[in-house]
């Protein structure tokens, strides 16, 4: 689980050894300046020691020079050190294009993921080395955090809203999955582990575990089921409702003139809250399905949406769903029974 | 001109503000300010130990890897409540409720607070919130975190949320009060002469603490109020099933707790200050600097609540912004360490007890401080947030820190408080041995941390035992080094010699009163004509030598 | 009026002076800092509640401003009215204080106080219509659970149930505090009648007085946020 030194963890994705170089300019700094001035108080405090018991030093006021030294000179530091994290940070939270895509629902105590092929984990990961994996991430009940220490990186899953984390895995190997915000009474046991794998042994992986159907033909199951297509038209064609064909990824104009991105968040806030941002040119008549959807079924609404042709995502080096195929077997309901997205449990006090 | 040499302190009498009045009526109904000192001693003495048993049952559970010792919901339940007295009701009381009620006014030549009476009110509300609080935790106790994240505090936690929150919402008015009652002391009860400049600086970094408390506590207080109506009434703005949202919590909740963790260190930096220039003899270094430096931080410090969302689903833009000014409220301490250190150059250091823990302070703070910088660079906080990297630092801060700076006030004004001095060998060795146990404890969990060990984790992976075993092995030391103070001080009370007026031999106006004082502090209102830290005239820029042994009789 | 206080003043100097300042002047100069500072805490408090407010009107529009239309904008207005009026009397009476006036001073206090006390009671009037029409927010009142009358509610396009409800959370939320805050006014008036009538107060000594005349103001001034923000803000969608 160490890494190259007993002080990291193991280094796996292509954040591992920037973070750590990072880690290691902040490490010196600050052990530099810790033995300065832990060496400058120790020698003041010898050499003027109190030698009379009445003795008096001369007063020194100051000196402006010092002053600005030390300001200045740690503030150049502090930037330096502000710079090269937000670099790293920026590159971290901006989502590549056409990277695998996992969808990812937390809940208490456990995770439960789907890749855009189908295949279901819980608590488990795995990917092939050397590809870029874009997480989609929401929480059925509470905040979880999705944390990976060999990868250096993590983002907290919040209801109600989709969060990403992305990442390319540079080893093979079995890695901690922790969850890393506090949710409740088994905190501690929503772990897992994330395998990386080689690309051979990943196919292998994905052959032998299919067996439920992919998101997006779950998705396009809900689809008619729900009564989309009422409005949207069969394929997502439009009639009283808007074009879904074509819509993901690209700007929206809204009624009132305001421009937006159709992103995932965009799409599940239209579907619970669908008079938050009305198309420009459609009235506000789509009723809400707040309560009617759980966070798994949004997903893979989300997913079949995505997978209709003209969007800047369609479904990428996996795919297989595309409108119309139908689904194998089953419904989407092989994962334990999941509340209604967002309703709440427990007792008040 | 008022140089050591000639100090008009009046003859010690019989009565002081300890003996002026028996019985309990006078101390529950007291107005006198250092009275109302000693009781909030008392108090957060009180819920320290309290506080201090769950650090206990923490560091014991967590010496294996497996939750063998208590139950999960049980370690959730300790590790919260550990959080919440441990803040709420030892570290932002302490020094300005118990060293600050007591110094402030003798420091500008007062005789009392602005407001005494509210002052009394504000260890009344103290008490209640403390008594609510223990409520909950009797009862059933709460297991949210110290931070009640929502939703999972509004609608999934089955503890005394509602409870605790409320003995919190309760307490935070003794904040409030007790920083109004500073500000306007400040502003309208100095001695004449006494300007802002001749202020010791212990007074300034009050004032500071002050600022912060009246203007951030009020929006923890509504933002608890929030959460209790929404948790009662089965509706709200936290709920993100009725299109509330979660993170608006985090934004309100941190809006305050960031600014809350200056109220705490900014008072030991007043002492630090303090223990320095007096046990070196010599005026601060750069004095309006440090002045200022305090101001900075309280400003500051409302600029960075961001820092503790950079993985909560913020958008990198404010971020960004977040992370600069992280950094930029660094540079106020950093200019307070130097200006520190420099004081020390050509000084004359005695090694006393005070001494030993201001020096403990500046390592200490300094690691801190600068493990701070890691959590403020975006990409290594993505790593590290919600490890034990978080919690070693923040724990230097708070324990290194403001205990240190805590205990180091207490010793030094122990004589003036009580009349006697404590056993200056016992002193030295048990800050020794709580500077050992505190880095035994700590800095194994800055590695564990960036190994990846989360926090809140009632069980690990065992290849994080290591540093949990040494942890625990240096709380036990520093458990027992925190209780040697604890049992002198009490002895000291009975058995302690007698201080003088002026055991140190210091020109602080606190110093020219008899010890312990009388309960109006000066017979006369003094007329302030020198500097802060003015052991010798201004005129006087040699090396000065020595005042005469007839400060002997003083 | 010296005169009558020449014979009460002992060697100290005016009996309402505290034994821990130097003179009245020091003692006014805390007190009048001490209450603005207050207030600056309070200003603190409600903004959060401001915040909350601004952040879901704006994600909400539709449904804050249908349930802005369906308060009373009558009773509201006379409410203000009221209150601001309310005022003026508190800021006559520190007047008649600064110049000695003791019954002209006596009156607006308690005109200040009657006015007070009917802002409360519409208020009452107001929450009371809110409650037969279950519009209090999830189950506050355990036997009137939320669920108003939809239809009644003339819901504009786009607001749900839920969002309407989120306004009338933090409706009762700012107004209550609010009256909250009036209440507690209400109650230092009535300490400050009683002492005027015992004729504590003079020229050299009104520093109560002049601080919960302030506070007065306050509360005001934040009723004459809360009242447009609250009751205003879908009115021209009614005629639209």
């Amino acid at each position: 689980m160490q890494g190259w030194l007993p002080l990291v963890p193991e280094s796996a994705s292509t954040f591992s050894w920037q973070v750590d170089a990072l880690y290691f300019y902040l490490s010196g700094v600050t052990l530099f300046f810790v033995l300065l001035i832990s060496a400058v108080l120790i020698f003041f405090t010898i050499r003027y020691r109190r030698r009379t018991p009445y003795e008096i030093p001369r007063p020194i006021a100051g000196s402006h020079k010092l002053e600005t030294l030390w300001t200045v000179i740690p503030f150049v530091i502090a930037m330096t050190m502000f710079g090269w994290g937000a670099r790293i940070y920026f590159e971290q939270y901006k989502p590549p294009q056409n990277a695998i895509e996992v969808y990812v629902v937390g809940k208490q105590w456990m995770w439960k993921l789907q890749h855009a092929t189908g295949q279901r984990e819980i608590n488990e990961l795995h990917v092939p080395v050397g590809r870029k994996i874009k997480l989609i991430m929401t929480s059925e009940d509470v905040v979880h955090d999705f944390f990976v220490p060999a990868f250096r990186t993590k983002a907290d899953v919040v209801p109600g809203r989709y969060t990403t984390l992305w990442f390319e895995a540079t080893k093979p190997g079995k890695y901690h999955l922790f969850c890393a915000e506090y949710c409740g009474m088994n905190h501690s046991g929503m772990i897992g582990s994330v395998y990386v794998m080689e690309p051979r042994e990943f196919d292998n992986w994905l052959a032998g575990n299919t067996g439920s159907s992919t998101p997006a033909a779950a998705g396009q199951q809900l689809y008619q089921t729900l009564g989309c297509a009422s409005c949207h038209g069969a394929n997502g064609e439009g009639g009283r409702g808007p074009t879904l064909a074509g819509l993901f990824g690209r700007p929206t104009q809204l009624e009132g003139g305001q421009t937006i991105t159709a992103d995932e968040a965009y799409i599940r806030e239209s579907i619970l809250n669908p008079g938050a941002k009305i198309v420009a040119g459609f009235t506000p008549i789509m009723p809400t399905f707040q309560g009617q959807v759980t966070e798994d079924q949004l997903v893979q609404i989300l997913a079949f949406i995505k997978s209709l042709p003209g969007g800047t995502r369609a479904q990428g080096a996996q795919g297989t769903a595309s409108p119309g195929a139908s689904p194998a077997a089953s419904t989407p309901a092989a994962s334990p029974a999941s509340s209604p997205a967002g309703s709440p449990t427990g007792n008040v006090r | 001109m008022q140089p050591i040499e000639s100090f008009e302190v009046p003859a010690p009498s019989k009565v002081n503000y300890i003996n002026a009045q028996y019985g309990l009526k006078s101390w529950l109904l007291t107005k006198d300010h250092k009275r109302i000192a000693l009781l909030y001693l008392g108090s957060i003495t009180f819920f320290f130990f309290i506080g201090g048993i769950y650090a206990l049952m923490i560091r014991l559970e967590l010496l294996t890897p497996q939750g063998d010792l208590l139950q999960s919901t049980t370690y959730n339940k300790v590790f919260t409540q550990h959080g919440i007295i441990m803040i709420f009701f030892f570290l932002i009381p302490s020094i300005p409720a118990t060293l600050g009620n007591f110094l402030i006014p003798m420091m500008i030549g007062a005789k009392d607070l602005a407001f005494p009476r509210i002052n009394l009110l504000s260890w009344y509300i103290y008490m209640l919130g403390g008594i609510v609080t223990i409520y909950a935790l009797l009862a059933g106790g709460v297991d949210t975190g110290w931070t009640f994240y929502t939703p999972f505090s509004t609608t999934f936690s089955n503890s005394y949320v509602v409870a605790a929150g409320l003995g919190i919402f309760i307490n935070g008015f003794s904040s409030i009060l007790t920083g109004l009652n500073f500000i306007v002391t400040i502003h309208t009860m100095r001695a004449p002469g006494m300007t802002w400049f001749r202020m010791p600086l212990f007074l300034w970094s009050h004032y500071a603490t002050s600022l912060i408390m009246i203007l951030g506590t009020p929006v923890i207080a509504i933002t608890i109020l929030l959460l209790a109506f929404e948790r009662l009434s089965g509706v709200g703005i936290f709920n993100p099933a009725l299109g509330g949202d979660p993170v608006l919590f985090q934004h309100l909740f941190w809006f305050y707790s960031h600014p809350a963790v200056y109220i705490m260190i900014l008072p030991a930096m007043g002492v630090i200050s303090e223990l320095v220039a007096n046990f070196s003899r010599k005026n601060i270094f750069g004095y309006s600097f440090v002045a200022f430096s305090s101001l900075a931080i309280a400003v500051f410090g409302f600029l960075v609540w961001g820092h503790h969302l950079f993985v909560a689903s913020q958008s990198v833009y404010a971020g960004m912004i977040f992370s600069f000014l992280s950094f930029a409220v660094a540079i106020p301490s950093a200019i307070k360490v130097f200006n520190w250190t420099a004081t020390l150059y050509k000084s004359s250091i005695s090694y006393d007890t005070p001494m030993l823990y201001a020096l403990g302070f500046i390592g200490l703070f300094t690691i801190g401080g600068m493990t701070g910088l890691f959590l403020a660079s975006l990409a290594v906080d993505v790593h590290l947030s919600d490890t034990y990297f978080v919690v070693a630092h923040f724990h230097y801060i708070m324990v290194g820190g403001a205990l240190m700076g805590y205990l180091g006030g207490l010793h030094y004004w122990w004589p003036k408080i009580s009349g006697r001095m404590y056993p200056e060998g016992w002193g030295r060795f048990s800050a020794l041995v709580i500077f050992v146990g505190f880095n035994l404890t700590f800095l194994p969990q800055f590695v564990a941390g960036y190994l990846g060990m989360p926090r809140r984790y009632h069980a690990y992976p065992p290849e994080f035992q290591v540093f949990n075993v040494l942890s625990t092995a240096g709380a036990s030391i520093l458990g027992f080094g925190m209780l040697i103070p604890a049992i002198y001080f009490v002895w000291s009370m009975r058995y302690g010699k007698h201080a003088e007026a002026n055991p140190w031999h210091l020109p602080g106006l606190e110093w020219r009163t008899q010890s312990p004082p009388l309960t109006e502090n000066f017979e006369v209102t003094p007329i302030v004509t020198w500097e802060a830290y003015e052991f010798a005239p201004p005129e006087e820029t040699e090396v000065v030598g020595k005042f005469g042994p007839e400060l002997e009789r003083i | 009026m010296i005169e009558s206080h020449a014979t009460t003043q002992d060697v100290h100097g005016h009996p309402a002076l505290q034994h821990h300042f130097e003179n009245m002047e020091q003692q006014r100069e805390a007190g009048t800092i001490g209450m603005w500072v207050f207030l600056v805490t309070e200003l603190m408090f409600f903004g959060g509640m401001f915040l909350a407010y601004a952040l879901y009107r704006s994600q909400f529009p539709a449904a804050f401003a249908s349930a802005s239309n369906h308060l009373d904008i009558t009773l509201g207005a006379v409410n203000t009215a009221v209150l601001i009026v309310s005022s003026f009397t508190m800021a006559l009476a520190v007047y008649f204080t600064q110049v000695g006036k003791l019954r002209p001073q006596i009156i607006c206090l308690i005109l200040t106080l009657v006015l007070g006390v009917t802002f409360l009671g519409i208020k009452a009037v107001e929450y009371h219509e809110k409650y037969t029409d279950r519009l209090i927010p999830g189950h506050l009142i355990p036997s009137a659970p939320f669920g108003p009358d939809a239809h009644a509610l003339h819901l504009l396009p786009g607001a749900t149930l839920p969002q309407v409800e989120m306004f009338y959370w933090i409706y009762f939320a700012m107004t209550g505090m609010h009256a909250l805050h009036m209440i507690i006014g209400a109650g230092l008036l009535t300490f400050l009648i009683i002492y005027s009538i015992k004729g504590r107060f003079d020229p050299e000594y009104h520093g109560p007085v002049e601080i919960i005349g302030l506070y007065w103001h306050f509360v005001d001034i934040v009723w004459i946020f809360l009242f447009p923000l609250l009751y205003l803000l879908g009115r021209h969608f009614e005629h639209g």
